[in-house]
């Protein structure tokens, strides 16, 4: 039996691992599909157009095609904001990005189903097409939407605190213009989604690699204008998702709904290609901006400018740049903010949600204009942090809630652990050392589709074998959320960890949840599940007592033994309680739940509810990297973290996550980037859209800072998103280090690298010149 | 008037060992070993995340080597021994590559871990203590997109340390 104290020390390996491991998991496309239809997309070979003719009557006439569906068949939008639906699963009359879906087809194989994609034909009218966002708000550019005028999706413009005078109040004040490339989650899974309808119930079942089942339940509902009882979603195992998944994806609607017009099973598996073309991950965005700081390091005031190309359709659109603005605070002490947001329609694949969702740009160039400012008054770049941190808890001027802050031992920790104060500015030539922070929320406090229900429910089962079940509608991804469930419910009951199972994901049987999406399931479905067991417990302790003729004040349970008091003779086994407890009623259910208070959901101002959390979660990062001048190749040598989680409830999972998020943002800071021609993605594939290999990775030390969260689970925060956006800066900060050059651009990729030292070398040789002829 | 469907491509008839045992398929002639072990043997546990060999989820052991499965076809694979990721615990007990990447957790969302775990076999198999650069080149081939690989290490190194 694995004890709890074994737990709070090592943690616990995945209650699923041993079915990753050996291959047993049943992901998507390993599901029995032997009798399905095979479902392939029809997608736009041009960037912008009118759909003049599209004909689909060879196709549909090919033996062994079942299902031909296109934009005539859904009259529905679907999306994320209530406010912002305004893409269909299959372009109507109108595609707005090379690789849109226009039609698709269901056959017997993929041969068939191929064959028939041939037969499909069209006449598009093309319209002018836009690929960066200055070229998409350039006067008299078409419209991708005709609401939208400039082709702006939203225009945040946020002010807080008077911030010309505080500009004034400023020693130093300086600006700068960072970019970072597009990047894309590359989960190794690729999207896929076995679709069933059974036309005598009228029922549709889905098993799909979302993040988040009940918003597909409730999209397909909408989409297929069925009501949403007959709809029911299962997740199979995930292969990874960091926000690839977190909203519905047009091929998910389009196999239901192929699924549906051949009344049978469709399987629909999308090319690695396709997981780009579908793509809604991490926007290219330009930050402009500029701080105000005191001599003694203080910020005074912060004014930024974003951009973000957010692709052709809304999506998350609207919250990513909401996320950009509100995540400015939060970590330091700021007495004034001004944040002015643009997120632009353009003729590419659509932007989303991915990993540290809106912070990641906007704290890399955060970072790396408070170092490039320490650097410019003698300052050390922990002291300019160290100036700025916050004292909780506190509310922000944007009305966001900070109950617990570990930053402060965070920076000490990485300080420490690196050897900075020895080694910083003492290292050899090509060598650097850089740092950063970072911080994001644990789950939204306020959930995108408002109910009024709580925002987590979990329920337990207890059966006459002892057992307990827990149900939850989490998605668990890979994070690792069904053994944290398994560990709070353990932990709170007093049992071991091998009693409790855990049923996750499947809309028929756990009761509905928001799904794996801001690091919310910690958070809110930890508290959820500590709430069903301590429910569970009190039943227990009741049966005990009666069985004790005790008082149930004077029950103790630990390690599955019941007494009176700590040390009371009189004893019960687990098994013999149970018993006690379903005389009469029989299996017990009980259930738990978790709300974020109103205080806790963000100010009244416009898109004042996002980046409103219960928890923030903080990092420090130190990154130690070699530039190898002649090649312009960056190697990192070595990172040290430390993340503020409030409480590590699984220490083994808590480090994976951290590592894994850290490693993500090297990725973004390194080499990964996309790159279209005429929007055509041109590195659609993982040799080309360079993910770092374990060649390339480097050791990533990991300090677990513990600064217990009032209101979280055993006071603990989110672990998976916080790390990452500290790395791009650290990294940067570090190239600052070596070589002496700042960098305004990622990813810093061999070539750009060499660009800045060959212009370097040329101005040198030029100034060199210069002084030669004087 | 109606399309004729595509014609299937011709059939040819493999023998090949697999996971320990001989067995003959019809295979057609342009099948994929990946597809073959997926669809024909119905061994799901080898992954496809790229379909052109640059990702390693789909790698299995030809006659103890490596190799993506994507890249092989299943007719080249006539009298050669294939190991998969379900061939390798003997019966339900875990293959010591399985327990350490379980209890290190060297595996998250369990995609590439089948395949980061052939290709780790293939190392032991031909380097018992295998150095940390050692681990790295031999792994190169697998994209990992959740650990960042330093649990992937340390469970590879624990494997080695455990005997067989």
């Amino acid at each position: 039996m694995r004890e709890p104290s074994d737990l709070r020390n090592r943690g616990a390996p995945l209650i699923d691992g041993i079915d990753k491991v050996t291959g047993r998991a049943r992901y998507t496309a390993d599901l029995d599909h032997a009798a399905a239809l095979v479902g392939r997309i029809f997608r736009s070979p041009v960037s912008h157009a009118e759909i003049k003719r599209l004909d689909v009557t060879k196709a549909r006439e090919l033996d062994g095609v079942f299902a031909v569906v296109t934009g005539a068949d859904c009259p529905h939008t679907y999306g994320v904001l209530p406010v912002a639906m305004n893409e269909y699963p299959l372009a109507r009359d109108r595609v707005r990005y090379r690789g849109e879906p226009i039609a698709a087809v269901a056959a017997v194989d993929t041969a068939t189903a191929e064959q028939a994609l041939d037969l499909i034909e069209f006449e598009m009218h093309e319209l002018p097409a836009y690929y960066s966002s200055p070229a998409a708000r350039a006067d008299g550019a078409t419209l991708l939407h005709d609401d939208k005028p400039g082709n702006i999706e939203r225009e945040v413009h946020h002010v807080f605190g008077d911030v010309a005078a505080e500009f004034e109040q400023a020693d130093l004040v300086r600006e700068d213009r960072i970019s970072c490339g597009e990047v894309n989650h590359a989960q190794i899974e690729p999207h896929a989604i076995l679709a069933e309808y059974d036309p005598a119930a009228q029922r549709l079942t889905v098993q799909s690699v979302t993040q988040v089942g009940y918003y597909l339940q409730l999209m397909l509902a909408r989409c297929l204008d069925m009501d949403v009882s007959r709809i029911r979603v299962i997740k199979p195992f995930i292969g990874g998702g960091f926000g690839a998944r977190v909203e519905v994806l047009n091929f998910e609607i389009i196999a239901a709904l192929l699924a549906r017009a051949a009344a049978g099973t469709v399987m629909m598996q999308l090319t690695r290609e396709e997981n780009f073309l579908t793509h809604r991950a991490r926007p290219h965005t330009e930050v402009t901006l500029k701080l105000g700081m005191r001599r003694n390091g203080q910020i005074t005031a912060c004014a930024c400018e974003v951009v973000q190309r957010g692709g052709a359709y809304a999506g998350y659109g609207i919250v990513t740049i909401l996320y950009a603005g509100a995540l400015l605070q939060g970590i330091y002490n700021i007495p004034a903010v001004k944040f002015d947001g643009y997120r632009v329609y353009t003729n590419l694949p659509p932007c989303g949600a991915m990993r540290g969702h809106g912070s990641v740009d906007v704290r890399h160039a955060f970072e790396c204009v408070l170092d490039r400012m320490a650097r410019e008054l003698g300052l050390d770049p922990f002291t300019v942090r160290r100036a700025n941190l916050l004292e909780v808890p506190t509310r922000t001027m944007n009305q966001l809630v900070v109950n617990s802050c570990g930053l402060s031992e965070c920076l000490d920790r990485v300080e420490h652990a690196s050897n900075w104060r020895a080694r910083f500015g003492k290292l050899p030539p090509g060598k650097g050392l850089g740092m950063a922070c970072s911080h994001y929320v644990s789950g939204a406090a306020k959930p995108i589709h408002w109910t009024g229900e709580p925002h987590a429910v979990v329920n337990l089962k207890l059966d006459f074998d002892g057992s307990v079940t827990a149900f939850t509608g989490a998605a668990d991804i890979g994070q690792g959320s069904s053994t944290m469930v398994a560990i709070a419910v353990a932990e709170t009951l007093g049992v071991s960890l091998e009693r409790v199972r855990v049923v996750a994901g499947d809309s028929a049987i756990t009761p509905k949840d928001n799904g794996a999406y801001s690091s919310r399931i910690t958070f809110m479905v930890g508290n959820a599940a500590i709430d069903a067991a301590k429910n569970l417990k009190a039943i227990l302790i009741e049966a005990a007592a009666r069985k004790l003729d005790a008082r149930a004040d004077d029950i103790e349970c630990v390690s599955e033994q019941f007494s009176i008091g700590r040390r009371g003779q009189a004893r019960l086994s687990f098994a013999e309680v149970v018993k006690e407890a379903l005389i009469g009623g029989g299996a017990l259910q009980v259930k738990g739940i978790f709300t974020c208070p109103p205080e806790a959901q963000g100010g009244k101002h416009k898109g004042g509810a996002v980046g409103s959390t219960m928890g923030f979660s903080y990092a420090a990062q130190v990154v130690e990297l070699t530039v190898d001048e002649p090649t312009g190749a960056i190697r990192v040598d070595h990172v040290w973290t430390a993340l503020d989680c409030g409480h590590a409830i699984n220490p083994l999972a808590v480090e994976g996550q951290i590592q894994g998020s850290v490693w993500m943002g090297m990725g973004q800071a390194l080499s990964e980037e996309t790159h279209y021609l005429d929007g055509l993605p041109a590195h659609s594939n993982l040799l080309e859209y360079r993910v770092p290999t374990i060649a390339e990775s480097p050791p990533i030390e990991v300090q677990i800072v513990e600064s217990r969260d009032p209101y979280g689970p055993f006071g603990a925060k989110e672990a998976s998103e916080g790390a990452l956006a500290s790395f791009p800066p650290a990294f940067v900060n570090a190239v600052a280090n070596a070589i002496g050059i700042d960098f305004d651009q990622l990813p810093l990729t061999p070539d750009r690298v060499m660009q800045a030292l060959v212009e370097r070398r040329r101005k040198a040789r030029a100034s060199a010149l210069k002084g030669q002829a004087s | 008037m109606a399309q004729r469907p595509a014609e299937s491509a011709k059939k040819q008839l493999v023998h090949l060992q697999l996971n320990g045992r001989w067995r003959d398929d019809a295979v057609a002639e342009n099948q994929l070993l990946v597809d073959y072990l997926r669809e024909t043997a119905r061994l799901t546990g080898t992954k496809i995340g790229c379909d052109t060999g640059e990702c390693g989820a789909c790698t299995v052991l030809a006659d103890g080597q490596p190799v993506p499965s994507c890249l092989v076809l299943a007719l080249r694979c006539d009298g050669r021994s294939i190991e998969t990721i379900e061939g390798l615990a003997s019966q339900n007990r875990p293959h010591r590559l399985q327990r350490a990447f379980h209890e290190m957790l060297g595996t998250q969302c369990g995609f590439c871990t089948p395949g980061m775990i052939m290709a780790a076999e293939a190392l032991l198999r031909r380097n018992s203590r295998p150095s940390k650069e050692e681990i790295k080149a031999a792994l190169a081939g697998n994209i990992c997109r959740c650990t960042g690989y330093v649990k992937i290490i340390e469970s590879v190194h624990a494997a080695a340390e455990w005997s067989p």
